[in-house]
């Protein structure tokens, strides 16, 4: 009890470090994420990344399944979430400032989608090699202090985010029952306040799923950090 | 459940040590940069902050001046780590007809906090613009429809030749290989 206030306590106080610094939403903020999971800020790992991945899925391809290591150590695949009637598949990691700004909202969506089918699939596809904030201890870590309600998967061999085509964190892919492709992008149209969004894409996607209509748009672009990887 | 009494002072305990080290971070970094920088010190009034209609003239000189647009902030690592190959390469383009622009994606809050002490630390002489367009969706495919979104990402372009990269550089030679036969 007493260990698990202590890490709810760090975390609350990174929540007030955020806003006595007045940016909810930048370095200070990646900077925090990771002195909190304990990053060594300045590594000097060369940091590169590949070319837009082009071959990945389009809206309307069938994606395949994989099986990837949870932060509770078993390997999951999308079809070991038997209830799901699809997945919100969600390339992400501890140390971007652009996915540590959706944290939250990534929560807040899954705790209202999985009722209803629609679990988000946290995965994260950097090389901790390059990105050692992105480690699957510190993964297990932020899981903790953020309290992640979802799956928040390793893609350790780096093979999952190129058969998918994800370039950046966070890049969303809404999948269906069948696997299908059915949104790529953006979570919403506004990063870094979630008070100004306009429009919810990923809610209004799956509000069409559950219509039986397609999802429109079906695909966006946002701003966000680059998948880090060795060169090859 | 959390509102035993312990709870709150470890809480408040955390929080003074957080914000009292994130105070003590300013005045360390405008200390270096007053020190630093005996010359043309960079102020926020040098930064203009844009949205992309804003952005959008600096994509499109129509003039024999080769540009060199890179997008980037402060808290990108792969940013920041070739950002020395785009400032040796303005260097030594000096006097040729050639510009380098670099258009930040820092947050308009920490303009002042982080990319003015880091340009002034960096003595980064190139004009910089900060972005500052939400809605990332509605533009990032007028700047490039080939480009995801990810940064680092570079625009090399004179008049209607224009050639776009999603990716980072190495080294100053492998920056000047995509810029010389804009030259030739």
């Amino acid at each position: 009890m007493k260990k698990y206030l202590l890490i709810f306590s760090i975390a609350i106080s990174g929540a007030f470090l955020f806003h006595a610094c007045g940016n909810a939403e930048t370095s200070d903020t990646a900077k925090a994420a990771a002195d909190m999971v304990g990053d060594k800020v300045g590594d000097a790992v060369k940091a590169v990344q590949v070319v837009n991945a082009e071959p990945g899925y389009k809206v309307g391809d069938k994606a395949s399944d994989f099986k990837l290591k949870n932060i509770d150590g078993e390997n999951y695949s999308l079809a070991s979430l038997k209830e799901a009637k699809g997945y919100i598949v969600t390339f992400t990691c501890n140390s971007c400032p652009y996915s540590v700004m959706y944290e939250d909202r990534l929560i807040a969506l899954h705790k209202k989608y999985e009722a209803m089918g629609y679990p988000v699939v946290a995965i994260n596809p950097n090389d901790p090699e390059v990105k050692p904030a992105d480690s699957f201890d510190k993964m297990i870590q932020r899981s903790k202090d953020k309290a992640f309600p979802f799956l928040y998967l390793f893609d350790e061999n780096q093979e999952v985010y190129p058969a998918f085509g994800a370039s950046r964190t966070p890049h969303v892919f809404i999948l269906d029952k069948d696997l299908v492709v059915q949104y790529i992008g953006a979570i919403d149209d506004n990063a870094k306040d979630a008070d100004a969004v306009k429009v919810n894409y990923v809610e209004n996607a799956i509000t069409s799923l559950e219509k039986g209509t397609k999802p429109n748009p079906d695909f966006t672009k946002a701003i966000g950090c680059s998948i880090k990887t060795k060169k090859s | 459940m959390f509102q035993s009494r312990s709870f709150s002072q470890v809480v408040l305990v955390f929080s003074i040590v957080l914000m009292h080290s994130c105070n003590n971070a300013q005045p360390e970094a405008t200390q270096k940069q007053n020190s630093a920088s005996i010359e043309k010190k960079i102020t926020i009034n040098d930064i203009p902050v844009l949205d992309y209609e804003g952005l959008e003239p600096y994509l499109n000189f129509s003039n024999d001046t080769t540009y060199v647009i890179n997008f980037w902030a402060t808290w990108c690592k792969p940013c920041v780590e070739e950002l020395p190959y785009f400032l040796a390469l303005d260097k030594k383009m000096e006097g040729q007809k050639f510009k380098t622009i670099l258009v930040s994606l820092d947050f308009p809050k920490q303009i002042e906090k982080k990319l003015v002490p880091y340009l002034n630390e960096h003595k980064i002489q190139p004009d910089v613009i900060v972005l500052d367009d939400p809605d990332s969706n509605s533009w990032i495919d007028k700047i490039n429809p080939e480009w995801s979104g990810a940064i680092p990402a570079t625009i090399v372009y004179r008049n209607d030749r224009n050639e776009f990269y999603e990716q980072s550089f190495e080294s100053m030679e492998e920056l000047e290989e995509i810029v010389d036969p804009f030259f030739k």
